[in-house]
Order: C-alpha cells, then sequence, then structure tokens
C-alpha cells in the first residue's frame, strides 16, 4: 500500500513542501486569529457592566464633619475615608523626610491646593484589600497616628502613606474635586 | 483485551453493540494489581468516592441557594432551619470539603513516600497535581458562597494577590472581580464556576485513571510486577479492600458531621458580609494554610504570591528532581529521614499560616519556606546523586522473577 501511494504521488511529479507548508501555516494562523476574535467577547463580558460603572461617582457632603474627625462613604464598593484633619496631623505629615517613607510622596500633592484640611484616601490597605482601623475615636491609629491595618498589621501615618509593615503603596486618593467649599464629588 | 463469554443475553447483545461489559471485566476483574498493596493504596478510590458525594450533596444545595448579594446568606441559612434534611446535606457538603483534601493530602503523601511519581507514572502524577489545583480553585469559591464575612475577605484577600503582577495586575483583578471590588458580580460568576469544575475534576479523574490503568498500580516495595504471582485481580479482592476502607472513612465523617459539623470552620462565617469592616484575624480553611505561611513569609508582596504559586508548581517537575531509580522509601534509608521531615515541615507551614504575622511566627514561617523549597530543590537531587538504596527483593513474591511455578511459591 504505501507503495502505491508513493507512486501516485511521484506521477503527479514532486510534492511542493515550501507551499505546502505556507497553506498549513496560513490556515493555523487564520484559525488562530478568528478563534481569539470569537473569544474576546467572553472575556470582556466578565469586566465591569455598564451600570456598575455607572455607579462610579457619588457626591458628599463635608459640612457635618468636625476637625479631627473621620467618615466613611462607600464608593464603587470600597470604603472612602475623609478625614478633617487638624493642624498638628498635617504639621506631623509635612515634616517627614521624603527617605523615610516606603512610597515617596508629599503630603501636599495628596491634597488639593488650599484645603490641607481634607484628606480623602480609599480606605483599602494596598497589600491584600483589608479595611485598615482609624476611623472610630476608639480604633487603633497604628504607631504613626493614621491606620492601622489589622490584618498584617501595616500601619499608615496621617496622610494615609504606609510607614511599616507588608504593604507596598500608600492609601490612594481616589480621582475626586471640591464642588463648593463644604461639597465633594469623588470618581 | 480477551473478550469474556457473557451469559445473560441482553448483557451480550449491548456488549456486542457498545462493550462496557467488556471493559469493566478488563479493568476490573483481569486488571492485574499487585498483591501487597497495603491500606494506603485505599486513598485513590476514597477520593473518587468524596468527590461523587460532593457532587451530590451540590447539586441539591444548589436548588435552594441564591448566589445574590442581598439573599445568599439568608438562603443558607434557610437551608439550615427550613429545607428537610437541608442541614445535614450542607454540613455533609462543607465537611465533606475538609475530608477530601485530607483523603487527597494522605494520597499524594502516599505518591511521595513510595515513589509513585517516578517512570513511568509522571504523568499519571501530573494529572494528579492538575486536579489539585482545580480542588483548590473550587474549594475556595464554593466558600465564597455563603456569603459570611470569611467568604467576603477571604475572596478579596485570594484576588488581590493577582494586584501583585506588575502592570497587568489592576486589570486582572477588576476583570475577576467584574467591578471594583467583590460583590454581586463577583458572587455570580464564583457560584457558576464552582458549579462548573467538579465536573472538570470528574473529566480529569478519568485522565489520571486512563493514566492509572496503563502500567497499574504502584506498590510498598516499588518495584516492578515480573511475573503472574506478583498480582491479584482488582474486583473482588481490592473492591472489598476498598468498600472496608470506605466503611472506615464514613464513620469517622459521620461522627464529625453529626457532633463537630463546624470544628473545621470559622464563627465569622457566620456574620453576613460587610465590605466595610474587615475581621480582626483573616484565616483560610485549613487547607490552605501551608500555602498561605508561604505567601506571608516573603516580606515582599509580588514574591510572596510568587514563592506560594511556586510552591505548588515544584509538585510538576518532581518526577525530574528526584533523580533516584528507586521508588520506595522502605529501601532509600536517607529519603526515608527526609520524607519524615518534610511532612513535619508542610505540618509546621499550616500551623504557622494558622498564626498571626508577627514574631516568632514570622522568622518560623521563612525558615519553614526556605526547608519546603529545599527538600525538593536541593536535597532531592543531591540523594539522587549519593544516597546508597538498599538492596530490593526480587520480586513482589519473593524468589527469582522468572519462576511462576507453584513449587517456589511453597518454598517462601
Amino acid at each position: 500500500m504505501p507503495d502505491t501511494a508513493h507512486e501516485t504521488n511521484d506521477s503527479h511529479g514532486d510534492v511542493d513542501e515550501g507551499r505546502r507548508d505556507f497553506l498549513y501555516m496560513a490556515t493555523g494562523a487564520m484559525g488562530a486569529v478568528g478563534a481569539a476574535a470569537a473569544v474576546w467577547p467572553f472575556i470582556d463580558s466578565m469586566n465591569p457592566a455598564a451600570d456598575t460603572l455607572a455607579l462610579s461617582s457619588i457626591e458628599v457632603s463635608l459640612a457635618p464633619i468636625e476637625e479631627g474627625q473621620s467618615v466613611t462613604f462607600k464608593w464603587r464598593g470600597k470604603p472612602v475615608f475623609v478625614r478633617r484633619r487638624t493642624a498638628a496631623e498635617i504639621a506631623e505629615a509635612r515634616a517627614v523626610p521624603m527617605d523615610d517613607l516606603i512610597d515617596p510622596e508629599a503630603d501636599d500633592e495628596r491634597v488639593k491646593d488650599g484645603k490641607d484640611e481634607w484628606l480623602v484616601l480609599v480606605g483599602v490597605c494596598t497589600h491584600l484589600g483589608c479595611i485598615p482601623l482609624g476611623q472610630k475615636a476608639g480604633d487603633a491609629k497604628g504607631e504613626y497616628g493614621g491606620w492601622f491595618c489589622p490584618c498584617h498589621g501595616s500601619h499608615y501615618d496621617t496622610s494615609g502613606r504606609i510607614r511599616k509593615g507588608p504593604a507596598p503603596l500608600n492609601l490612594p486618593v481616589p480621582p475626586y474635586e471640591f464642588l463648593s467649599d463644604t461639597q465633594i464629588k469623588i470618581g | 483485551m480477551s473478550n469474556p463469554e457473557f451469559s445473560n443475553p441482553i448483557v451480550k447483545w449491548v456488549d456486542y453493540r457498545l462493550p462496557i461489559f467488556s471493559m469493566m471485566h478488563h479493568e476490573l476483574h483481569e486488571y492485574p494489581t499487585p498483591k501487597n498493596l497495603n491500606y494506603w493504596w485505599n486513598f485513590g478510590s476514597l477520593a473518587g468516592i468524596v468527590l461523587g458525594i460532593m457532587i451530590v450533596s451540590g447539586i441539591v444545595l444548589a436548588m435552594n441557594y441564591t448566589a445574590h448579594i442581598d439573599y445568599a446568606f439568608d438562603s443558607v441559612e434557610r437551608i439550615m432551619r427550613d429545607v428537610n434534611f437541608g442541614w445535614l446535606i450542607r454540613y455533609i457538603h462543607m465537611n465533606g470539603a475538609s475530608f477530601f483534601f485530607i483523603v487527597v493530602y494522605i494520597h499524594m503523601f502516599r505518591g511521595l513516600y513510595y515513589g509513585s511519581y517516578k517512570a513511568p507514572r509522571e504523568i499519571l502524577w501530573i494529572l494528579g497535581v492538575v486536579i489539585m489545583l482545580l480542588m483548590m480553585a473550587t474549594a475556595f469559591m464554593g466558600y465564597v458562597l455563603p456569603w459570611g464575612q470569611m467568604s467576603f475577605w477571604g475572596a478579596t484577600v485570594i484576588t488581590n494577590l493577582f494586584s501583585a503582577l506588575p502592570i497587568i495586575g489592576e486589570y486582572i483583578v477588576t476583570w475577576l472581580w467584574g467591578g471594583f471590588g467583590v460583590d454581586n458580580p463577583t458572587l455570580n460568576r464564583f457560584f457558576s464556576l464552582h458549579y462548573l469544575l467538579p465536573f472538570a475534576i470528574a473529566g480529569v479523574v478519568i485522565l489520571h485513571l486512563a493514566a492509572l490503568h496503563q502500567h497499574g498500580s504502584n506498590n510498598p516495595l516499588g518495584i516492578d510486577i515480573k511475573k503472574k504471582g506478583d498480582t491479584i485481580p482488582f474486583h473482588p479482592y481490592y473492591t472489598i479492600k476498598d468498600l472496608f476502607g470506605l466503611g472506615v472513612f464514613l464513620t469517622i465523617f459521620v461522627a464529625v458531621i453529626a457532633y463537630a459539623p463546624n470544628y473545621m470552620g470559622h464563627p465569622d462565617n457566620y456574620i453576613p458580609a460587610n465590605p466595610l469592616v474587615t475581621p480582626s484575624h483573616i484565616v483560610p480553611e485549613w487547607y490552605f494554610l501551608p500555602f498561605y505561611a508561604i505567601l506571608r513569609a516573603v516580606p515582599d508582596k509580588l514574591f510572596g504570591v510568587l514563592a506560594m504559586f511556586a510552591a505548588i508548581a515544584v509538585l510538576f517537575v518532581l518526577p525530574w528532581l528526584d533523580r533516584s531509580p528507586i521508588r520506595s522509601a522502605k529501601f532509600r534509608p536517607v529519603y526515608f529521614i527526609f520524607f519524615w521531615v518534610f511532612l513535619a515541615d508542610c505540618i509546621l507551614l499550616g500551623y504557622c499560616g494558622a498564626m498571626p504575622a508577627e514574631p516568632p511566627w514570622v522568622l518560623i514561617s521563612q525558615l519553614a519556606t526556605a526547608y519546603y523549597f529545599a527538600h525538593f530543590l536541593v536535597i532531592l537531587p543531591i540523594l539522587g546523586l549519593y544516597e546508597r538504596p538498599v538492596d530490593l527483593p526480587l520480586s513482589i513474591s519473593g524468589g527469582s522473577p522468572d519462576d511462576d511455578a507453584p513449587a517456589a511459591q511453597a518454598a517462601e
């Protein structure tokens, strides 16, 4: 049997291996591109849906917040910490040399110009996503007077910067703007 | 495959068209099994039975469960209080997950002790590691479904592991969540995948069995089958031995379900999930503790995550790290010691994983993690070169591998 097949091939002349390889590769490449294009809608369907994205901004009134007080708001399913800092807390945050910081960032880059007392943070530990303590009067605030994450022991200062523990980054400042002196829009 | 003669005409008719009876005869009755298997060989079939128990109890639970953040916790409580035997079925499923890991971990350490991963059973072992990975994913997502505090924060911490990846990490985590945090879309997809993955496990189990039946079981001596007298048919000898083991297992399983159903759980999971309050001490389920300890042992976030995944990945290449041609630890006096040290190290890691991440546990975790990797990457390769094994017996039944005569058996 193999002999006969071989002779049949010979009767049609030599097989053009190059052309056969090209056809094989082109078919495979076309199939791969098509499959990737068909898979994308399924992958993307797992990304946040339009209604989830639509809920992504909130307006918050600052009027009831006293000096030294912290209030938690829920934004995108996560807590946002709004702290009205005392003059001492601001001074403490500004006095820290940059070299002492794990994730160096000046305090005035983390607040809006002329609004030094208002610190707005996403209250999610940058280590593995726990909620740090420090919002309530009786909470442990950590060694630097800001927040303390009980899960794996990260300490944040009065600017929400990471000072000690396994978290790699400062508590992030969410996108927000002042609509008036007592009203902000987060998101 | 020699086809047996069936006397029942219906069996005959079916078998001629679809040879399932021939196959069962071949794989169960003719299938030659080493005659010296001890009780550690029960845990493979036991794992298969537990998988069955989990699928059946899970299907029934899904009939009463609601995958929505507002209803999930209450629907589980309704199963516990109002659904007929719901408490029993949920406790079976909940404890079944723990027992599944107990059985599979014993099955794996059996393989490590007797060198069951060595040629020609490398793919058999690798498929087993794949099954373990799928089990971990399934168990993790199942634990999220009751939507208690540990469900929510376990899901948050574990999904956040992926944020450690540079550049793409944040996008991957958002994609996993389907939002900006663990929320309703996350719960829905976890339920969907939790229902799917056990069937994927069942598929890999079939491949695992196909690979097993290609060369048959390893045995406590770790030597190949040399002659017919070394083997006995799987049925009835090992079916009855497996059934006895199943009886012992079920006795323990039922005792735990009846008397200590929450012993291996965590009380915080009976508090409904609250995205704004983290429990003071987050602990994963016990079967993840050694890996959790490895994660926390490394001070850097990215490298901690990589070390944790590497701890499982190293198992895939184990057949090529252990260079010794001798399978069973019985004939490897040095490996024998290191096997028990490694087992102790894994238990120590598990203990560290349950402790808070503070001194002295951080340092102990780091040393135990270093030893875990050293066992695979340093000790095993070196032992393969320098260890002097004890003389192996000639065959499982003793005597020369050639003679199969009854006289030789009598001379034992």
